[in-house]
């Protein structure tokens, strides 16, 4: 493999090479060409869109509606009216929380996640479920994050209402089997919600054959700016449920005491939108075209490999999920015999190198797994293995820095 | 300083081998203290005679900084009566959030101030006045701090 410059021409802030980026999992960099992409927006199309009867305004939505059609082609969604523009996954989520689950779940009803959750999609269901009186049944996974079939089929049932899972965990790496989940549960006539923060950047997603009814993801984690995120949605879904927030941009007629609503999509899109940055998500969606989800895969593996190879021969660490670099997604979750995460990630950012340390936004996961925190590192397709070895270099130091002899 | 000198330096003498980490006999005021976002987990134990501190002794996990903040801590205030340990409490969190710099204040902290570049570390400020917060909560809110005096 080469080692990844090519790529790091495109990305401003990695081409000193000072830095060793790896909490990719959290938020990835974004190229110049997505930089560029929301920058000529706001220098030459710049106006409200969706409303505007002038070139200014026309142009405008025309980028917006462009990057819906491209959004809506990425993850293979039949239409653009399904794709739903929101800040981020979170905010995808909690739209589907609001408008369909406190609708359709009724009191001992049951709601289906998985103990692996980011807290962006627990939290929603577990305001669903208080305010509904359902029950929040978990999954749990084997010890290499798996969710089996036995555990899956053992807890969704007539009664689970909506069955809400992370395509790919952001603490195990572990990708779920969600066409197969998502199969079981329409038998049992729930809605599957999938949280895709953690495999759109890096998997080729299609919503069709997962089968899944929702499907939210965000912009900033596949190199495009913070705040833009999206939600797929079936059609038929979509255009029985109540919007989410109210206001401008998403009405057809309003009286003093009545309302209705603009049609798919922008029932769901009040207020001025985010036209520049949805523009930056279709630059970045055409990067990752370029650069091919075949030579993302195969260089997150292959950095992935000589990660877990590295930190397998220190025998004070401990890495969390499969012992298969390949089911990692490239994300490394780790402990350190003796050592906080915390005061791990200060002595490695001494040494410029970038990791997580902490919960990750998924305390029950951590609970379930007997770690107060712990220690993550991720990479993308444009890290490089000279960074690993330096990671590497350093990790092995660390022990020694915080007293524990050479 | 750098981190890496100020672990090797000062914090991990704290960390690794402590020297109040231990449960104190009779105490009159126990408190827990904890970093959610973090796990840092606290129970700081005070002995009070005629309203100067007598003993103190702590147990719990977390990071290096919050162990060595608490067991450098404790160091400090021994002896001291309450009102001097609070006032000690606002010199180090005034340190930590960099708005005492003045090094004939901070002198009072005697090794504590060492923590004073932890002011550069956001992250880590948590770490850091754990213990000092969890001190001064229970000397001036003695009533959360109380169950255990009556107790005993």
């Amino acid at each position: 493999m080469n080692n990844g410059a090519d790529y790091r021409q495109d990305f401003d802030i990695l081409k000193s090479g000072e830095y060793v980026y790896f909490d990719n999992a959290a938020t990835s960099q974004r190229p110049r060409q997505v930089l560029e992409a929301v920058s000529d927006f706001y220098r030459t199309a710049n106006a409200n869109p969706l409303r505007g009867l002038y070139d200014w305004s026309m142009a405008a939505t025309e980028a917006y509606e462009n990057a819906r059609k491209k959004t809506a082609a990425f993850i293979g969604a039949l239409s653009a009216e399904e794709i739903i523009f929101t800040r981020n996954t979170t905010e995808s989520i909690n739209l589907v929380a609001y408008s369909y689950g406190l609708n359709n779940v009724e009191e001992g009803d049951e709601i289906v996640i998985t103990v692996m959750e980011h807290h962006s999609n627990m939290l929603p269901w577990q305001m669903v479920a208080k305010k509904k009186g359902a029950s929040l049944i978990y999954l749990e996974p084997a010890e290499d994050g798996t969710i089996t079939k036995e555990e899956y089929v053992s807890k969704i049932t007539k009664k689970t209402k909506i069955v809400a899972i992370g395509h790919v965990s952001n603490v195990f790496g572990v990708t779920n089997p969600v066409k197969e989940i998502t199969a079981y549960a329409h038998e049992m006539g729930a809605v599957v919600v999938v949280d895709g923060a953690q495999s759109t950047p890096h998997m080729a997603v299609d919503v069709r054959k997962l089968g899944c009814d929702f499907f939210a993801f965000s912009g900033h984690k596949m190199l495009s700016p913070m705040g833009i995120g999206a939600l797929y949605g079936r059609r038929e879904l979509l255009e029985n449920m109540e919007p989410f927030l109210t206001g401008g941009e998403m009405i057809e007629y309003v009286t003093r005491t009545e309302a209705t609503y603009a049609e798919l999509p922008h029932k769901f899109e009040a207020g001025t939108v985010n036209a520049g940055d949805a523009v930056g998500l279709s630059a970045a969606i055409d990067y990752i075209t370029n650069v091919g989800f075949d030579e993302i895969i195969r260089r997150e593996e292959h950095l992935t490999t000589l990660l877990m190879e590295g930190m397998n021969k220190l025998p004070y660490i401990k890495i969390f999920g499969s012992e298969d670099p390949k089911k990692h997604c490239g994300i490394v979750t780790f402990i350190m015999d003796g050592v906080h995460p915390h005061d791990m990630a200060s002595v490695l950012n001494d040494d410029n190198i970038c990791i997580r340390a902490g919960h990750h936004c998924a305390q029950p996961l951590m609970q379930f797994i007997g770690a107060g925190s712990t220690a993550r590192a991720s990479v993308y397709f444009y890290n490089t293995e000279r960074e690993v070895e330096i990671f590497l270099d350093r990790l092995s130091k660390v022990r020694e820095v915080m007293g524990y002899g050479a | 300083m750098e981190l890496k000198q100020l672990y090797r330096e000062i914090v991990n003498e704290h960390n690794l081998h402590p020297v109040h980490k231990k449960k104190i006999e009779n105490p009159d005021l126990v408190l827990r203290g904890v970093n959610p976002s973090c796990g840092d987990d606290i129970t700081l134990s005070l002995k009070l005679e005629n309203g100067i501190i007598t003993d103190g002794g702590y147990e719990g996990s977390g990071c290096a900084i919050s162990q060595a903040s608490v067991d450098m801590m404790v160091d400090q205030i021994v002896g001291k009566n309450k009102e001097e340990a609070i006032r000690l409490a606002g010199t180090f969190m005034g340190m930590i959030k960099g708005e005492i710099t003045d090094e004939e204040c901070l002198e009072e902290l005697d090794e504590a101030a060492a923590l004073q570049d932890v002011a550069h570390m956001p992250a880590r400020v948590k770490c850091a006045v754990l213990g000092w917060h969890t001190m001064q909560e229970m000397l001036e809110h003695p009533e959360k701090a109380g169950e255990i005096r009556q107790q005993n």
